[in-house]
Parts: C-alpha cells; sequence; structure tokens
C-alpha cells in the first residue's frame, strides 16, 4: 500500500514525488512512457540529436532548487546567461541580458532600465502569490484573509505610485506597454515576445501577457534564460530516487479508482491499462487537468458543473517545435551570440499578423521564431562538429483545414527553413534532417490536452484560485484524496515547479 | 432573384405561437378566445370558464393538452449512468414500465426543474418536464460517450385526462396491449395499440387525482381526441386551461415553477432559488445515491437545515392569501414566510396556500397579513394558519386498481 | 471682470449634465462650446432639408433615468422610446434572426434555428443580468482609490467587494472570468448557431479596438447591454427629434437653473495661476475667468491640447500621451426617399420597426477588425442600423425615412497616408454595397449621405482619434484606473480644475452618468449641498 501514487512523470509530478517522499511517504511515480521528464524529456530526433520540447529553464522555482538540495544533483539556478536578442531581416540585432541592452537607442537603454525596475518590482511582490496555494474566496477564513492580505500589502508596499502603476500595467496588451516604452518596432517585437509565448495571445490582446511576462521574472534569473533542461530533469530525476520514489515507467494508467458512499466519493489508486490495480491512499495527477477529469475520472462521479468547467478550461497550444540538425553550426547574417535566444519578428505587427492566421484554422502564413542553438553550449545534444538548432514556431492551431498530414509538415518546415534562410544564408544547405512538431503532436506524444505546453492558458481567469477552475483549484478536487500537482494548477507552466511543490505543501498540510 | 427570396417567410410566422397537434379542436372549444403560451406553443388559459373547468375534472373528467411539454428520449448504455447523475432520484429503481417524479439540481443543490422520467426500455429513457432542458442535458451529458439525447417534444402528441371518469372514457377506446389497461398502477407506462396505431398511457398527472396521460403520434392525435370526446355525453369529458389546472395542482400539493420555486438557471439574484429541502421534497432526495449533481451541497444543507420550509396551510376565513407574508404573531411584528400559491378550494371547503415558512416558526403559531379588495377598497386581515401534513386533495380512487368504472 | 463659479469646456451632454447640477446648486457657470451648435455627440443635425440626423450617437439606454427624472427632462422636452425587433443579418442572404421583444416569439425565432441555442438564452441572460446589475450599480458612484487610506475610499471599497461578494462565490469567479475573456469564448459555451453567435457578439466590438477574439472583448458586451429603457434591461431607446433632443433637454434643464451656454467658442487653453485653475483663453484670445474649470473634453485632448505641459506633472503628461483613445467606428447617415425593403424580411408592421443588424458571422466581424489594425476597412463590414424615421415623425418628411449606419470598424488613420473625401467616399461605397446587397434597390431610394470616418468625428466632435467612448473600455482604463490612476475622481492634478466626460468613470455612452459625478464631487468640494441624485435602477 503506497501513501501517494504520483501520475505523469513531468517535471511537477517528479517535484511533488520527492517533497512527498522526503516527508516519510511511501511513493509510487507513474510514467506512461519509456522515460520521465514529461515535454522536457529526451528526444533524439534524428541520431545523436536530443531536442527535448522545452529545452530552456527560465523561472524554475528557487525554492525547489534549495529544499531538494538539486545542487548535489548538478542543477542550480546559475543565472541567466543566454541572451534575448532581436534580430531584423535586415542584419540589424539588439541584445539583451539581465538589465543591459546593446545595439538600441540611447532613450530605448533608457527606457528599459526604467521599465526592467518596474517589473522586477512587480515580479517581487506577486512572488510569494506564486507559491502557495491560493484559497478559494468569500468564507472569510483566517488563511483565506492571510493569503489575500499577504498578496495586498506585497503590492501596496511598492509605495502609492507604483501601485497604481501596477494596477493600470497588469491587464495591458503587449502592444501597448511596448509602445508606451520603446522606439526601435525591432525590440518591442523581442520584448514582447515572453509576455505571448505559449498563449493564445497577440500583441494585441490584453489582460494576460503582462501577468505571464511577471510569472516568467518569479525565479533568480528574473527572467533570463539558460539553455539545456536536461540537466533539471536528471537532478530532479536523481533527487526523488534519493528521496525514495519508486518510479515505474512504461506505466500507463487508465482509470482512477473511486468508491462512494453516502457521505463521500474517494479515490483509492489506480487501475493500468494492463489492468493492475494499484491502491494508494491518495492519488496526485501530474497530468493535465482535461485528462484529468475526463479521461481518467468516471463521469459518473462527477458534479455536472464541475466538468463542465474542466472541458471549457482553455488549452489549445498554438505553438510549434522546429528540431534541426545541421552539418554545422549556422551563421547568421546579424552579429549574435551562438548561445542567444534569437526573436525573428521585425515588428510587433509581424507577430500580431501571424496570429490572425490560427483565428481562422491557419498557421502562420509568415510565422515568427525563437530560435536557439542549444548545440552552442551542450557538446551533449549534438554529434561532435554538427549543430541543433531548436525554434519555437509562432502560431499553429493544433487542428488545421485540411488536417496536419505529413505533406502539410513537410511542406510548413520547408517554409520555416525559408524563414532562416532569410537571417542565416545558406542554412539549408547545412540541414541533414528536420522535424515539426505540431500541437496536436505534442498532445499524441506527450499527452497535454491540446498541445498546450502549459496545460491551459496562463490568462487572467484561469490563474489564481480559478486555476484550473474552482473547486480543484488548491490541489484538491471533488473527489477526496484526488490531488493535483499538474501546470494546470497555480501558477501554470514553464519549467517552474511551483505546481508541484504548492501541490505537496498542501498534501502534507 | 429577388422575387423568391422575398416570399420566402418561415421565420415570421413565429409572432403567432405555435399550434398544437390538437389544436384544432381546441379551437372550436374555446369559445372564449382565451389563449396563453407555453414554450412557444399557443395553449388555453381557459375554454369557457375556469372555475367550471375545474369541476368537469374533479366530478367527471377532463382533457389537458401537454404537448407544449418538453420531451426528451435519452438513450444507449449509458444512459442510465447519466440521468442517476443529474437527478436525485435513483433511477436504478425505476423498473422498465415505470415513471419517476423527479428534481434535477444545480452543483450548489438547487432546483433546476421538476419533471417525470419514464422508463420504456432497459437502455431508453423519455424524460418529460414543463420548461426547454436540452441545454441542461447537453451539458449533463459531458464524460459519457455512450448516450444519446433527443428532442422529441414536437414529435409527440400528448393528452392528459384527469377525473374520476377517465378510465371509463379510455375502456371506450379498446385499447390493445400486454397489460390491461385496468391493471395499471399509479405511474405505471405501458404500450397499447389504438385503432391500429401505438399509443402510450401512462398513469401520471397534474391534479392529484385519478388519470392518464396519452403519448401518440401527432398524425393521429385528431383521431385520439376525438374517440375520446364521443363519451362526452357518457362521462362528461370537458377540454380545461391553465387556470383551472392552477387550482387543480393547488389542491393536490404540486409546486409550480416561478410561483412555489423559481428555476436556478433563471435565478438571477444569489439564492433567490430553491433546494429540494425548501421545497419538502426530502423523499426526492436520495443521499444512498453514490453519486448525483447536487449531493455535496445538499448533504451540507440537510445538516445545518434549510432556510426556509414549503408547507400546506390551512387558513382560517375564505380570503385567498394570496402572495400573503406570514408572521408568528397576531401582530406581524415577527416576520417568518411567505405564501407562494394560494386558493379557496372548492371540493376541501377550505382556504388553502403553499407556504414558505423558516423551519424553527413550524412549531409555534402562523398568521397570514392577508390583503384583498372589496369593490376596490383595500382590506386587510390576519388570519390563524394551520400546518397541514397530507394535500388538500388525494381521493382514494386516485391510487385504486382497478379503477373504478363508471 | 466677471468671475464665474464654474467654466465647463464642451456642451457634450455630460457637460451639460454637470453644468445643469452645478447651476442647480446656486453656482454661476458657463459653458463654452466651441460648435455653433451644443450636444457633443449627442446632437441632431439637419444636413439635407427636412431630415434631421442623429448624426454620431443614435441610440441610448445608459441615460441614467434617475437624472433624467430629477432634471425633469420630459418638462424640457425629452422622450425616449424603446425600440426593438432588429433583425440580424447572416452571411448568407434570407438567413435573418429576428429579435423579437416577445418573449414566445423570440423563443420560436431562435427554436427555429437551434433549439439548444433557444433553451441556452434563458441561462445567458440570466448570466448575463446578474453581472449587467453589479456594474449598474457603479455607474453613479465614484470609484474608489485603492491605494487611499481616507476614510470613504475605504468605506466604497467595502462598499464595492460587499456588493461583488453578494453574488456567491461560484459567481464571482465567473464574474472575474467575464472581464477577461472574449466575447467568442464567453459566447461558445451558451450557443451554437453562427448567426446567434455573431448577433449576440456584436454589443462587443462596437467602438472598441478589439475584435470578437480578442481577450476583453466580454465586457464591452456587457457594458452595451447594461443599460435599461424602463426596466427592460439591454434595450436601446430612440430619442424623439434625434439624440439632439438629449443635449436640447439637459441644456434648457441647466439653462432653468441659471447657466450659461456659449456657442462658437472654443478654448485655447485653461488659464492656471499659482498652481490652480484660474479660468479659460478662448480661441479668439478672450479670457475668461472663474473659480473651477471642468473639461468635458476627453482626457488626451485636455491634457495635451488645452493645459500646458509645464502646468501639471510630466507624469500625467505622458499618461494623457498614451491615453488609449484609439478609434475604430464610422457613421453613414443616408436620406431616403421610401422605406428599404430586405430580402428575406416581409412587410411588417412589426420588425419593420426594429434596427438591421449586418452582423454575418463572427468570422466576418474578425475579418473586419483585422483590415482595422491594417490601417484599412473591410468590403464586409459590420453595419448596425436602424431607421429611426419609422418611429418618429419629426426626423423626416411623411413617407420619407432616414437611416443610421454605423460601422465598425473604420481606422482613424490609413495605412497608405490620410483620409481623402476620396478614400471617404470608398469607405462609403463599402457600407452602400453591402446594404444594397440585402437591399436590392437601396441605392435608388438614396437622397442624401453623410460619411464620417474617425477623422471627421475627431475634427467636429473633438473626440480625439474618433473614439466614441473618449476612451477605451479596458481594464486599464476603467473604474478607479479612468482616466488615470489616483485621477479617477473627476479631480485633475491642477488645483481647481475637473473633468466630467466619458474619458471619467463609468465611460462612454449617453448616460449623464460621468457629468452628474462630477458634480457631486465638485459640490463636495465647494461645501456645498449634493444636487446629484442617487440613481434608481430596476432591481429585477
Amino acid at each position: 500500500m503506497f501513501d501517494s501514487i504520483i501520475i505523469g512523470g513531468g517535471h511537477n509530478g517528479l517535484v511533488c514525488a520527492t517533497y512527498l517522499a522526503k516527508a516519510g511517504q511511501k511513493v509510487v511515480l507513474l510514467e506512461a512512457g519509456d522515460q520521465v521528464g514529461g515535454l522536457a524529456k529526451k528526444r533524439e530526433f534524428a541520431q545523436g540529436f536530443n531536442a527535448p520540447v522545452a529545452n530552456y529553464v527560465q523561472h524554475f522555482s528557487d525554492q525547489v532548487v534549495k529544499d531538494l538540495g538539486l545542487s548535489k544533483y548538478g542543477y542550480a539556478n546559475q543565472g541567466a546567461d543566454s541572451p534575448l536578442i532581436a534580430v531584423g531581416s535586415d542584419g540589424q540585432s539588439i541584445s539583451v541580458l539581465g538589465d543591459d541592452l546593446e545595439g538600441a537607442s540611447d532613450s530605448d537603454q533608457a527606457a528599459y532600465k526604467t521599465l526592467r525596475r518596474s517589473l522586477k518590482k512587480y515580479a517581487k511582490a506577486l512572488n510569494s502569490s506564486w507559491n502557495t496555494a491560493i484559497p478559494k474566496v468569500g468564507d472569510n477564513s483566517l488563511r483565506e484573509i492571510g493569503v489575500f492580505a499577504k498578496m495586498g500589502l506585497n503590492i501596496r508596499l511598492m509605495g502609492k505610485e507604483d501601485m497604481q502603476e501596477f494596477l493600470r500595467v497588469f491587464s495591458l496588451p503587449m502592444r501597448d506597454l511596448m509602445d508606451e516604452n520603446f522606439e526601435s518596432p525591432l525590440l518591442k517585437a523581442a520584448l514582447s515576445w515572453d509576455g505571448l509565448q505559449g498563449a493564445r495571445l497577440a500583441p494585441r490582446s490584453p489582460n494576460s501577457a503582462v501577468l505571464a511576462l511577471l510569472l516568467k521574472m518569479s525565479s533568480s534569473t528574473e527572467g533570463g534564460v539558460s539553455l539545456g533542461s536536461s540537466q533539471l530533469i536528471s537532478a530532479l530525476t536523481q533527487a526523488a530516487i534519493d528521496a525514495g520514489v519508486t518510479i515505474k515507467t512504461n506505466t500507463r494508467v487508465e482509470q482512477v479508482l473511486v468508491s462512494a458512499d453516502e457521505s463521500t466519493v474517494v479515490a483509492t489508486g489506480v487501475k493500468l491499462t494492463d489492468g493492475e490495480h494499484i491502491n494508494a491512499r491518495r492519488v496526485v495527477s501530474g497530468v493535465d487537468p482535461k485528462s484529468t477529469f475526463m479521461k481518467l475520472v468516471p463521469a459518473d462521479y462527477q458534479e455536472i458543473e464541475f466538468i463542465g468547467r474542466i472541458d471549457r478550461f482553455r488549452s489549445k497550444g498554438l505553438v510549434g517545435k522546429l528540431n534541426i540538425a545541421l552539418k554545422s553550426t549556422p551563421k547568421f547574417s546579424a552579429d549574435v551570440a551562438d548561445n542567444g535566444r534569437l526573436i525573428l519578428a521585425d515588428k510587433m505587427d509581424d507577430i500580431e499578423f501571424a496570429f490572425d492566421d490560427t483565428k481562422y484554422d491557419l498557421p502562420s502564413e509568415h510565422p515568427v521564431l525563437e530560435v536557439t542553438i542549444p548545440s552552442s553550449v551542450d557538446s551533449n545534444v549534438a554529434p561532435a562538429g554538427k549543430a541543433l538548432l531548436q525554434a519555437n514556431v509562432m502560431y499553429l492551431p493544433q487542428h488545421i483545414e485540411g488536417g496536419w498530414s505529413e505533406q502539410a509538415k513537410l511542406a510548413y518546415v520547408q517554409k520555416l527553413i525559408a524563414v532562416l534562410e532569410k537571417y542565416a544564408p545558406g542554412i539549408g544547405e547545412l540541414v541533414e534532417a528536420a522535424e515539426l512538431l505540431t500541437p496536436d503532436d505534442l498532445e499524441k506524444e506527450y499527452g497535454v490536452t491540446g498541445g498546450h505546453w502549459h496545460h491551459g492558458e496562463f490568462a487572467a481567469d484561469q490563474i489564481l484560485m480559478m486555476r484550473p477552475t474552482y473547486g480543484a483549484a488548491q490541489y484538491n478536487s471533488p473527489i477526496e484524496n484526488l490531488h493535483l500537482c499538474s501546470a494546470g494548477c497555480h501558477p501554470g507552466g514553464g519549467l517552474m515547479g511551483a505546481a508541484g511543490r504548492n501541490a505537496a505543501k498542501e498534501i502534507l498540510r | 432573384m429577388t422575387s423568391n427570396l422575398m416570399t420566402s417567410h418561415e421565420a415570421y410566422t413565429n409572432e403567432h405561437g405555435k399550434l398544437s397537434p390538437f389544436h384544432e379542436r381546441q379551437a372550436e372549444r374555446n369559445v372564449r378566445g382565451a389563449w396563453a403560451e407555453w414554450n412557444g406553443y399557443k395553449f388555453a388559459e381557459y375554454y369557457y370558464d375556469a372555475q367550471y373547468e375545474y369541476f368537469c375534472v374533479r366530478n367527471q373528467c377532463g382533457t389537458y393538452d401537454i404537448s407544449p411539454m418538453q420531451k426528451y428520449m435519452i438513450e444507449g448504455e449509458q444512459a442510465l449512468a447519466m440521468l442517476n447523475r443529474m437527478v436525485t432520484r435513483d433511477l436504478a429503481k425505476c423498473k422498465v414500465g415505470r415513471a419517476m417524479y423527479t428534481v434535477w439540481c444545480t452543483e450548489e443543490g438547487r432546483l433546476i426543474d421538476d419533471g417525470a422520467v419514464f422508463r420504456l426500455a432497459d437502455d431508453k429513457y423519455m424524460l418529460t418536464c414543463g420548461a426547454p432542458m436540452i441545454a441542461w442535458l447537453r451539458r449533463a451529458k459531458l464524460g459519457f460517450t455512450n448516450v444519446t439525447v433527443t428532442d422529441v417534444t414536437d414529435d409527440i402528441a400528448a393528452l392528459s385526462i384527469q377525473g374520476p371518469t377517465s378510465y371509463s372514457v379510455l375502456r371506450t377506446l379498446n385499447l390493445t396491449g400486454d397489460d390491461a389497461l385496468e391493471t395499471l398502477k399509479l405511474f405505471d407506462v405501458r404500450e397499447f395499440t389504438f385503432n391500429g396505431k401505438p399509443i402510450t398511457v401512462s398513469r401520471t398527472g397534474f391534479t392529484g387525482d385519478l388519470g392518464y396521460e396519452l403519448w401518440v403520434d401527432p398524425a393521429h392525435a385528431i383521431e385520439l381526441w376525438d374517440a375520446i370526446y364521443a363519451q362526452q355525453d357518457n362521462y362528461g369529458v370537458h377540454p380545461y386551461g391553465e387556470a383551472a389546472t392552477d387550482m387543480l395542482r393547488i389542491e393536490a400539493g404540486f409546486i409550480m415553477p416561478f410561483v412555489d420555486f423559481n428555476e436556478a438557471h433563471k435565478t438571477i439574484h444569489f439564492r433567490h432559488d430553491h433546494s429540494p429541502l425548501e421545497l419538502n421534497l426530502d423523499w426526492l432526495v436520495n443521499f444512498k445515491k453514490p453519486m448525483f449533481n447536487g449531493k455535496k451541497a445538499l448533504l451540507e444543507e440537510a445538516k445545518t437545515g434549510p432556510e426556509y420550509r414549503l408547507v400546506k396551510l390551512d387558513i382560517e376565513g375564505n380570503k385567498p392569501a394570496e402572495e400573503a407574508w406570514l408572521y408568528a404573531d397576531k401582530n406581524c411584528t415577527k416576520e417568518i414566510g411567505y405564501v407562494t400559491s394560494a386558493m379557496w378550494s372548492p371540493v376541501a371547503k377550505a382556504n388553502i396556500a403553499l407556504a414558505m415558512v423558516k423551519p424553527d416558526a413550524l412549531k409555534g403559531d402562523i398568521y397570514a397579513e392577508i390583503y384583498y379588495t372589496q369593490e376596490l377598497r383595500q382590506k386587510m386581515k390576519v388570519a390563524k394558519c394551520e400546518l397541514k401534513d397530507k394535500p388538500f386533495w388525494a381521493p382514494e380512487r386516485a391510487r385504486a386498481v382497478p379503477p373504478f368504472q363508471y | 471682470m466677471k468671475q464665474y463659479d464654474a467654466i465647463i469646456i464642451g456642451a457634450g451632454h455630460n457637460g451639460l449634465t454637470n453644468a445643469a447640477y452645478l447651476a442647480k446648486a446656486g453656482l454661476d457657470v458657463l459653458v463654452l462650446e466651441k460648435n455653433d451648435y451644443i450636444g457633443g455627440a449627442a446632437v441632431t443635425r439637419e444636413l439635407e432639408q427636412g431630415f434631421k440626423y442623429s448624426n454620431c450617437s443614435y441610440v441610448c439606454s445608459m441615460m441614467r433615468q434617475a437624472i433624467h427624472r430629477d432634471l425633469d427632462l420630459a418638462r424640457h422636452g425629452l422622450v425616449l422610446v424603446p425600440y426593438l425587433g432588429t433583425v440580424n443579418f447572416g452571411d448568407q442572404l434570407n438567413d435573418v434572426l429576428v429579435d423579437y421583444p416577445n418573449e414566445s416569439a423570440g423563443y420560436n425565432e431562435w427554436r427555429r434555428r437551434n433549439p439548444h441555442d433557444a433553451d441556452s438564452r434563458h441561462r445567458f441572460e440570466t448570466d448575463l443580468a446578474r453581472y449587467a446589475q453589479l456594474i449598474r450599480k457603479t455607474l453613479l458612484r465614484t470609484p474608489p482609490d485603492p491605494t487611499s487610506f481616507k476614510p470613504r475610499d475605504i468605506h466604497e471599497l467595502l462598499w464595492l467587494g460587499k456588493t461583488f461578494f453578494s453574488i456567491g462565490e461560484k459567481q464571482l469567479y465567473e464574474y472575474i472570468r467575464f472581464f477577461t475573456m472574449s466575447a467568442t469564448e464567453f459566447l461558445e459555451e451558451y450557443f451554437d448557431d453562427p448567426l446567434i453567435k455573431a448577433a449576440m457578439a456584436s454589443p462587443g466590438i462596437i467602438g472598441t479596438a478589439l475584435g470578437v477574439d480578442s481577450p476583453g472583448s466580454a465586457y464591452i458586451l456587457l457594458h452595451h447591454v447594461m443599460g435599461d429603457v424602463d426596466g427592460n434591461i439591454g434595450a436601446w431607446g430612440l430619442a424623439r427629434g434625434g439624440m439632439g433632443a438629449i443635449s436640447n433637454a439637459l441644456m434648457s434643464a441647466a439653462k432653468s437653473h441659471g447657466a450659461e451656454v456659449r456657442t462658437n467658442s472654443g478654448v485655447a487653453q485653461v488659464l492656471v495661476e499659482n498652481g490652480k485653475a484660474a479660468g479659460v483663453v478662448l480661441e479668439n484670445g478672450d479670457e475668461l475667468r472663474s473659480k473651477i474649470v471642468v473639461s468635458n473634453l476627453d482626457a488626451k485632448r485636455t491634457f495635451t491640447k488645452i493645459v500646458d505641459r509645464k502646468d501639471i506633472p510630466e507624469r500625467i503628461f505622458k499618461q494623457a500621451s498614451n491615453f488609449k483613445i484609439r478609434g475604430s467606428s464610422g457613421k453613414v447617415n443616408i436620406a431616403l426617399s421610401g422605406l428599404p425593403k430586405f430580402i428575406g424580411v416581409p412587410d411588417n408592421r412589426y420588425i419593420n420597426r426594429g434596427g438591421q443588424g449586418f452582423c454575418g458571422s463572427l468570422k466576418t466581424m474578425e475579418k473586419a477588425y483585422d483590415c482595422w489594425k491594417r490601417g484599412t476597412w473591410s468590403d464586409d463590414p459590420f453595419i448596425e442600423s436602424v431607421i429611426p424615421s419609422v418611429w418618429d415623425p419629426t426626423v423626416a418628411p411623411p413617407g420619407q425615412h432616414w437611416m443610421s449606419n454605423f460601422i465598425q470598424y473604420c481606422p482613424h488613420e490609413l495605412a497608405d497616408g490620410p483620409w481623402t473625401p476620396e478614400k471617404r467616399d470608398a469607405f462609403a461605397d463599402s457600407v452602400i454595397n453591402k446594404i444594397e446587397r440585402y437591399s436590392p434597390g437601396f441605392k435608388d431610394l438614396i437622397i442624401h449621405a453623410e460619411v464620417r470616418t474617425p477623422f471627421e468625428i475627431e475634427n467636429e466632435v473633438g473626440l480625439t482619434e474618433g473614439n466614441i467612448f473618449q476612451g477605451e473600455l479596458t481594464i486599464d482604463q476603467l473604474l478607479f484606473n479612468r482616466p488615470f490612476p489616483g485621477y479617477s475622481q473627476y479631480r485633475m492634478p491642477v488645483k481647481n480644475m475637473y473633468m466630467c466626460g466619458s474619458s471619467t468613470h463609468p465611460g462612454g455612452g449617453v448616460s449623464s452618468a460621468c457629468g452628474a459625478n462630477a458634480a457631486r464631487e465638485i459640490l463636495m468640494d465647494l461645501k456645498k449641498a449634493n444636487t446629484v441624485p442617487e440613481d434608481d435602477f430596476y432591481d429585477e
């Protein structure tokens, strides 16, 4: 008999399992695939090339690093080392790393410093909110009052003017935030990127982009990125094993076992696809909320409105992943650092118009890209002398007119290589292998509903005590002893680990 | 191009109500032209006189057109599971050939509507209710793959025949089937053949008296009507409308939406809707069932007790206590509730009402503050109320098997 | 030199409302209007003999009845008539949806298209009413400052909290979603039918820089259905005699309390002395002095055009420059020699008195938005039309009519250079051609047409960029953020200066609420008895 079963070996599942095991629980983690790591697990798409979908770390929780002693296993939030580089089709480039901006006008430099200072202040004020369960509102419990008072106080402590500005700015579309501050269209496009990527948002979309940006600034890297997520996953895996977590791969859960009596509905274990039953005191789902409640828990035991709210949880992924195996490291016309994160968009309208196509179920006619060359920092990801290029492509809907046939994908890969060719002439010649993962592929291969990176939109109405929805927002669910710990919970996605940690804290409370 | 397009006016017939399959005959009898509307159907408020029609039902029998009632077929392997998650009673206990009156609630345990579920076959149910429910049924289906919900409202003509001579009238129709009509118990449902055409008969109704509901293909509606009305001189059949129905149902203690309760999905203000416990429908709430929508909230409410209780009142005097406030004292200082439905009951010769009363006030005195007019003068009286357990009208004959034949 | 108690810049409906309440409190009030007519965007203009266009705003539903009643506007000539029965047209000719005011007819009409939607509409309308009534309660109240520790602000914040919590935990979450969702997402939770969705979505884009797919458009939808006429929530009213009748009645009420109104008196600058507003300088150089100055102009115009930059904190100048006030709507006002007939719509005495919604589908509407984003207009625009003359015998000669056509979207600036008369005509053609498709022979009825792009609206009415709300209605510019954080209580950074236009809470729409709220704050500062009534809304 286990204390806890964790379904799914994504990074949040690993984090949650390790916290529970460290607290003395007997924990088993069940992973359907042959390795753990979720979207960050190894992916050998061409011989010798390892291209995880989630290939860089931006805001992994410092608290988790500390609590789980990840440094022992070779992982540290060592600070951002990969600059964000705005690359223009004309060869111009602006490089951003931390508080420093290179290649921009004086006034943009000054504006960046001012905005950065404010954003860091807001991010800091919000930080404690990400690292705790947000109680439900309205019952005036001490805990509720405590958490919200702390949230309010943190915001108030910014000072009157900053608070006023925060209350105005948090809902701004990226476009307005950028237009208010900067001159350079190229810089605006690149700086807006982190507020938009992974969400159904374009520069003109209000309400959620700034919050997403602030979430990404929550760890000590302050929004900066370091390439290579594999170290993180192997550290988490080792930490889990050392803490005593039993990890079973190739073990797919078919159903959460539920028993009900007059007064309660309780989760008692899981049934595997091979028919085996595993019983436990509690079941913790690390898979996305939609899969959990629409596929794993029998409908008979769920209230109608609740399952309806899960069903409406917005989780339409729009980001494609392009992996290219290259004969050698490509040369960009612009002067860019090898370890940079290149944003290929000349102006915000390029992003906006790329988004417009997806509204009509079309992939972007003129896609915008975020390009990294992981092989420039990690020699293990590509055979010696060769190079790996990975790009996040915006925007690709999961379902397009005519479907994502192999042919359609091949044609789109050609389109993307043509885009890259503009920035790195000759790159086409270097291509050994290429693959495109659409959101549909992500759903099929990684099991995330809608192919959404974060299991569901990080949107103002889908965060805090509303993520994934009320009734399941405190890492529990209407079914007793069934808990959630995935990115579909507060505070959401990215390689962050906060959801896994918060879930464990709630379970142990 | 334009001329033929201009003449396509399908949309604009909707200004007039839809016509029931029985409309042609009912229109002949609606001598006062008193039409109301129900779910978009033109529908009689009364035909000649409400009181007259009421006595026809209590003394002989009457027909009431329930074609506008909403009817849904729920079929498939998971039909039972889906419905059982939705309604508060345990439909597993409803055998084929039986019907159940039940309610269904929101997750907060507030009443969405009430209605009857007919089990027509192992995997086939018909749900009938007063208001459209297709949007809720679609939501209630979420998570189940092996079940279909079909709106058959316009595909079935339905006529209720109620009153002591209803059975005698039906006998003359020479219905043939596996079981004899006389064996039908309350809430039984049977298939018969009428003039070679299929007809479903259920022993159900909304009057608290002996009565049946007949379900046929709309194409045979007029034929059925005519056969029933051929017995008019023998058994006194008369159509009755909404006004008489309202009298009949209050005497029987049946609740009416937007009168005695507010449908949850149509309630704007927080908690202005009602729970089945408030409506004294505890007997419909099966807490033994593993799960049903609203169970958690209702369990909680059962612990703390509902805010109000719907009760039956016998009120002193003869002035109907319509919209009256209720008090614990004669001076009307301590308010304890309000009347939802009230009337003078002609059969019970009593001034009756359904009312919402705070549970802790039920042990004490109840007074109604009744306003009425007398030749345009506003009058008020305070009347003592007495709680009643039983419906004001529940004759033996309503349940008798076989029913009495005239 | 005479010193007025208050000078109000701009004789729009809010400025006049403000004047009426200040005058009612005994103040010596002067209203200055740059045009030779009053009313701002609530005007009736006879641009073709016998035809009286409401050439800007054309319907109203947000007009606070407490003000209507309190200022005795009926006696000053105002009659508001609810109009109902709008016909919505789908992308396909002959595909129509009639919005019957009669519940049963409406149900059947929806059921004809989609039984599920006909049922779902009950819950939709309940939900909408629930959220609308919450917002409606805030209309005639001054927003609290969340950063303030003043008892009044704390009290008002608590009131807001209590009001919002009164709907219950679950509804509170649902309500929050409303602010952040798109109209499309919101509607898809209720409806399937493409035309029903489009017709229901149309209030979500009126006047905005958002599309039906943009997050936040659900709130605009609410903003447009929270009004009421005589308790009919979401109903729209026509003013007998055109929208100018509202302004005229307000002016008449203001004058009856002693206010003075001067037209042809554009203000060049607000006089600021020792950090205090002291009067105004007119465009002709005249100087007028007053104890307080109230601007009915939009926030951007006020602080970037008529207040000297050195008289205000730089932060405010920046915020005013960044104030989001993108224009997105156009109007084509057309005089007709007869009543147009529409494909699929028979001669029907009831529905021909309603409006016409050329909404097509969500996709058509979103595509029109895409055009606007690209600095052009769609040749398949969303048009909301009404023919006021079928209700109102005073606005067109007998047997003849005028049709108000409101177009979403129309850019303020075109991608290919400034507006020219040719481009304006081309824009009008896109509108008229679309109507002609649904109403063959329509063009032959046209006697006169007036075309107004955001460019004309800015130049004639004075609304910056032609934005009809005096500032976009997004969260960053609502409630305590409107117009700027810290200045939502109608007092401006210059002492003795106030704002009373739609740039302030509760925003656009012919509601008179901004003007009345501002008056209440001014009177409080002057330690005068309040003359502004409390709101009187139907609590259904």
